[in-house]
């Protein structure tokens, strides 16, 4: 069903298309939302309240962007006045390219190479996991990025607008993170790949 | 007299920070063609390239946490509330 559909539905009050909207979207809204505030329970308010505001903004949805992109950015702004309230902050971040190469701009340590012995299915099975681990321990900023733009799959100018930076600044962010999560790939692997 | 001047070759490193925006396809034409030119005759940094794509498909295959039907049932609580209001 497309947007204007389940939105048209929900307008007219349809439980169905509530539910049909929940069990798409909460996981990856839950997941972005405790990736801003950083706490599951004040997550889970931040996610419910988000679904009030979706049933009584419906009738305002224009169809601008995606219905998706919509609830995510209804979500941003609520996790984002929770979070600012509770004060969190980001820790500095280093560069992920620190010491990876020499003077002269050459890799320091060549990459080891192991892209050409990874098939699909240890990516769809055995990576996608290791994302998972891995994405808790990534700075907020990345994680929301990561999250929009390589889980959800939103596209690059919706994210920006989404979470109100500059295009730049979120391809250094996700850039980060891809980086983080290549490395952490690398590492679940030992060995295997000498 | 030649009226262009041939752009330096990039190096590792400056290759590694264009890679973002050649994901994203937003690198300028002149950067692309370095940066593809690099990379023909760079083993390391076309590795590299090949592990961040890895990555990126990785978490483009991260699956949703199980949606327990108690939070579902919560929620619909929540819309019923609501539609009464």
């Amino acid at each position: 069903m497309d947007d204007h559909a389940l939105v048209a539905r929900l307008r007219a009050g349809d439980e169905g298309a509530f539910v049909s909207l929940v069990r798409q979207h909460q996981p990856g809204l839950l997941r972005l939302a405790e990736a801003m505030v950083g706490s599951r329970a004040v997550a889970e308010e931040v996610v419910q309240d988000t679904w009030l505001a979706v049933c009584k903004g419906a009738a305002a949805f224009e169809g601008r962007s995606s219905l998706k992109t919509w609830i995510f950015t209804i979500l941003v702004n609520r996790a984002r006045s929770t979070a600012s309230r509770e004060h969190r902050t980001e820790p500095v971040d280093g560069d992920e390219y620190d010491g990876c190469f020499d003077s002269s701009g050459v890799w320091a340590t060549p990459p080891i190479p192991w892209s050409e012995k990874v098939d699909d299915e240890i990516v769809a099975r055995q990576f996608a996991k290791e994302v998972s681990k891995v994405l808790p321990s990534l700075p907020d900023a990345q994680q929301q990025v990561l999250l929009l733009r390589d889980v959800e799959g939103l596209p690059a100018a919706e994210v920006s607008t989404l979470l109100s930076i500059s295009d730049g600044n979120q391809r250094v962010l996700l850039h980060r993170a891809r980086c983080r999560i290549r490395q952490h790939l690398e590492n679940s692997m030992g060995g295997e790949w000498s | 007299m030649m009226w262009w001047k041939k752009r330096r070759a990039i190096v590792c490193e400056q290759a590694v920070r264009l890679m973002a925006g050649y994901l994203d396809g937003v690198l300028p034409d002149a950067d692309r063609a370095r940066l593809e030119a690099h990379l023909s005759g760079c083993p390391h940094c076309s590795e590299h390239l090949a592990q961040l794509r890895i990555a990126i498909l990785a978490a483009g295959h991260v699956q949703p946490d199980d949606l327990p039907e108690e939070a579902v049932d919560d929620l619909v609580e929540v819309f019923r509330r609501w539609q009464q209001h």
